[in-house]
């Protein structure tokens, strides 16, 4: 097989999107967005447990769609769980370079190492908006999804 | 359509030998291009008559007296003439050039039914229709209260004529129906349908983009009122498609764009419009891609049109006989006489994921909704995958996907 190839479903990627964690519908989630790459077909749903500083407490989704999107959803609620809305936000633009193949910029060795895993998509560029559906559906959650329940 | 077992095998080596990319490489493996059903490629008489025509008599059309625009316009007509013999049209004044397929159609929404619908009137369409002919009539929906119905088809893709007949009432403006669908390759009855529509005072239209492609098309046989077809799925150039619409029916429609070449008279408060099919072609048109239509339309008829869909009935026979013996590939569209398109969902391996690496080993197959979300939804699916077969695909082409879904299998499962 090819290199790259190997790279992009190596078994961590491949495991994450048969064996997603944290998914399912989180109860009494503050805040919730829904994703949908039309082109694919890909959705998301991100649900989030906000502090009142915005420190993710809790996060959990729901998805459908390629192994890639799948994956990078899970990998992404594993990392962002306890993160404040700055590390997430940091993160968040990290994994966004990664996947263009830019240079990630100033993160923990460990943050640096996990999100990695998903660098062989940038030999992807067809493919790189799988990857960032989660991510930018968990923005949107994060700002702009609060749910009745975290309005209470 | 069955080609019968007495016609001269077609060469697809001799007809591929004239498609240059179809020689190059894609990530160092041979180019296996199964995605002619999104837009074919283009032979080497096609682009040479383009380069050729923009070389010596390009000029702009209808406008100048000059040699050039003569010339031109000359062309310009003559490749009329190449559409209306495609489609067997009685008048080549039934022949409008559009930018595609997708135009066509909605030149027959805005300019035939727009004016003349009311709230509560009805179209009637099937669930595999393409994007194109389901987005037109939902304007008409939005915009003027016309009701969609919709004719389902069977489990195996086959359209139930009869169910389809039962939606057409009182009430029905128009049936759009596609001559080919591009997800399941069913071949639609359009004889059969413009008879039933007709009987109930209903015009049909045909979007023939992939039907056209695959079968012959005769409109006067068919009796039908429009016809939509795109220029770059019949190894044509992008940018031009064209409708045939009965004369009739033109004379009834009500211009679309309005601009230069398409009115008699013009003043500051009176306009007269130039007769059909000018009225419908403002604007400068697409005089290059109508050259390299015609060469394209003339080039595929130079061929024994039954050999090619002999050939290419092979084809997919031979792919439907190895993804048979997979247990974990079901087959969305087994109509029979159904066209060379075969999709297909993979357990495990969703359209995408597979693509890609049916793509490093150079097979270029298309994945998704296939701008066809109505039928998608009708078939449980999020998305396919989708091989379609051109006259220049061969066994070769079709062994080599399948080696490819077994490596993908391997990967990824």
């Amino acid at each position: 097989m090819d290199d790259a190839l190997r790279e992009l479903y190596q078994e961590v990627i491949l495991d994450h999107s048969r064996h997603p964690r944290h998914y399912g519908p989180l109860a009494g989630a503050s805040h919730k967005a829904e994703g949908y790459n039309p082109l694919c077909g890909d959705r998301v749903t991100i649900y989030l447990k906000l502090d009142a500083d915005g420190r993710v407490a809790d996060i959990g989704f729901e998805g459908k769609g390629c192994a890639i999107s799948q994956a990078s959803a899970s990998m992404m609620v594993e990392m962002l769980k306890g993160r404040t809305a700055a590390e997430a936000g940091r993160l968040m633009q990290g994994f966004l370079h990664l996947v263009k193949g830019e240079a990630v910029g100033d993160l923990a060795e460990d943050d640096l190492e996990r999100l990695e895993v998903m660098g062989g998509i940038s030999a992807f560029p067809m493919r790189v908006k799988c990857a960032t559906l989660a991510w930018h559906t968990y923005k949107n959650a994060a700002e702009e999804g609060q749910t009745a329940e975290g309005a209470a | 359509m069955n080609a019968p077992a007495n016609i001269k095998p077609f060469d697809a080596d001799a007809a591929r030998a004239q498609f240059d990319i179809l020689s190059r490489t894609v990530y160092g493996k041979p180019l296996v291009y199964l995605d002619s059903g999104a837009s074919a490629q283009k032979p080497r008489i096609v682009l040479d008559t383009m380069r050729d025509f923009a070389d010596s008599e390009y000029a702009n059309v209808h406008r100048g007296v000059h040699f050039l625009s003569a010339a031109a316009t000359d062309r310009y007509e003559a490749a009329r003439r190449s559409v209306q013999k495609f489609l067997n049209a009685r008048d080549e004044n039934e022949i409008v050039f559009t930018k595609g397929g997708t135009e066509a159609i909605n030149l027959v929404a805005y300019s035939f039914l727009m004016p003349v619908i009311q709230p509560g009137d009805e179209i009637v369409l099937s669930v595999m229709e393409h994007h194109s002919n389901i987005v037109p009539w939902h304007f008409l929906r939005e915009r003027c209260g016309a009701v969609l119905r919709w004719a389902d088809v069977r489990d195996d893709g086959s359209l139930d004529v009869a169910a389809l007949d039962a939606l057409i009432g009182p009430k029905t403006r128009l049936v759009a129906i596609t001559h080919m669908s591009n997800v399941l390759g069913t071949i639609t009855p359009l004889k059969d349908i413009v008879a039933r529509a007709h009987a109930k005072g209903v015009p049909v239209l045909a979007d023939g983009c992939q039907g056209a492609v695959h079968e012959i098309v005769d409109v006067q046989a068919l009796d039908i009122d429009f016809y939509a077809v795109t220029g770059h799925k019949l190894y044509g150039p992008t940018g031009i498609g064209a409708l045939y619409a009965r004369k009739a029916r033109l004379k009834a429609m009500r211009p679309f764009n309005g601009g230069g070449e398409m009115i008699r008279e013009v003043t500051m408060d009176r306009i007269t419009y130039a007769d059909p099919p000018a009225r419908f072609e403002a604007g400068t048109p697409p005089i290059i891609e109508s050259v390299g239509l015609a060469a394209a339309l003339d080039w595929l008829s130079g061929f024994d049109r039954a050999a090619i869909a002999a050939h290419e009935h092979d084809l997919l026979d031979h792919a439907r006989a190895q993804v048979g013996r997979f247990n974990w590939l079901r087959v969305i569209g087994d109509a029979p006489g159904k066209g060379a398109i075969l999709s297909f969902e993979a357990e495990g391996m969703h359209a995408h994921d597979l693509a890609t690496i049916l793509d490093r080993e150079g097979v270029a197959v298309r994945a998704g909704h296939h701008c066809a979300q109505v039928l998608m939804e009708r078939f449980g699916v999020a998305s396919t995958s989708r091989a379609s077969f051109a006259l220049y695909n061969t066994r070769a082409d079709v062994d080599a996907l399948i080696a490819g879904l077994e490596k993908a299998r391997g990967i990824l499962t």
